[in-house]
């Protein structure tokens, strides 16, 4: 299903005569197909924490924790810059089929991966101060919350902000651009610390 | 892109989270040692301040697009009331107690009241409806 929205430049306005009108997907802004799997994902971290045995709590942690730095690394640096160079009906068309998912991957993996790992963490007494590599554990805990920081304050805010305006029915191209930016910036930033990341987390494994 | 003059609330929403996440920090770096609550407590404090003083400052703001903000930040806040959630099971599965457990559950409460405030807020600042202060267009 495509939607004609009007993009409303004035600046194209006053030069082109009335906003172009360009054809969007229509899209959901939490997409609600997706919300069943996210409930199965919360159900096995809840299960996975219960049972706390090592194999679930690894597994959950590893494939969440692989899920948030790659996603993290590829909108930073690959499709970031891509998306920067897109015309505007390319990127709008990109956003609304992107962005939707990202509203309910990133919550989900960055959930899961944290709250596994701390399980983990627990079960393998590396949380514990007398553990000899605890400087490192430290650093990982800073690492994170600088991190959550600026997912939660930034990026998260931004993205929601984005879908909100592309629903409308004459969304400002400038605003979807300031905040796409925002989203994009704040993803490359993220994405820079989570080679911090895979540098203290392959440490820790190596012991 | 004229601005809407409004208050720095997202400089002070990461503030207050940045506040909340050395608290925790300080706490899950003394396990299972013995913590003096005392600097958790003032960073939570102070963290709880710049909440309230957020929602203070926004709520003096004329004409500001509260249907807009509400319509987003309920929804918002109810993914983040289950996160938190989630959470604090962890910290009662791990069986957490006593102060440090009081100081990080009133933590997630500032969390996941915070966060919402702030997609409400970043959603609402670009509202162009009727009733809606001209501004971010």
């Amino acid at each position: 299903v495509v939607a004609e929205i009007a993009i409303s430049d004035p600046a194209v306005a006053v030069r082109d005569g009335p906003p172009a009108a360009i054809g969007r997907p229509d899209f959901q802004i939490v997409p609600r197909a997706g919300l069943p799997i996210v409930v199965v994902v919360l159900g096995l971290l809840i299960a996975g924490i219960a049972i706390n045995e090592l194999w679930p709590l690894e597994f959950l942690h590893v494939v969440g924790g692989a899920a948030w730095t790659i996603i993290d690394l590829f909108l930073g640096f690959v499709l970031g810059p891509i998306i920067g160079r897109l015309s505007i009906p390319a990127r709008v068309e990109l956003t609304t089929r992107l962005m939707p998912k990202m509203v309910l991957i990133m919550p989900t993996a960055v959930t899961v991966t944290l709250a596994a790992g701390w399980q983990l963490a627990n079960r393998l007494g590396t949380v514990q101060s007398s553990y000899h590599l605890h400087g490192w554990v430290v650093a990982s805990y800073i690492v994170v919350g600088v991190m959550a920081v600026i997912a939660l304050g930034l990026l998260e805010p931004a993205n929601i902000a984005v879908l909100v305006e592309l629903k409308k029915p004459q969304p400002n191209p400038r605003v979807i651009e300031r905040l796409m930016k925002r989203f994009i910036y704040t993803a490359g930033a993220t994405g820079l610390m989570q080679i911090a990341t895979l540098v203290i987390m392959t440490k820790l494994a190596s012991g | 892109m004229n601005e809407r003059r409004l208050p720095p609330v997202t400089q002070v929403g990461m503030t207050s989270l940045a506040l909340i996440v050395a608290g925790g920090i300080y706490l899950a770096a003394h396990i299972p040692n013995h913590v003096p609550l005392g600097p958790a407590i003032a960073l939570l404090g102070a963290s709880a301040l710049l909440l309230v003083g957020n929602i203070a400052a926004l709520a003096r703001v004329q004409g500001f697009p509260w249907g807009r903000f509400f319509e987003i930040a309920r929804w918002a806040l109810l993914a983040y009331l289950i996160i938190a959630g989630m959470i604090e099971y962890a910290f009662l599965r791990d069986h957490l107690s006593g102060g440090p457990l009081v100081v990080l559950t009133l933590s997630l409460v500032v969390f996941a009241v915070h966060v919402p405030v702030l997609i409400g807020f970043t959603v609402a600042r670009y509202d162009t409806s009727v009733g809606a202060l001209p501004g971010a267009v």
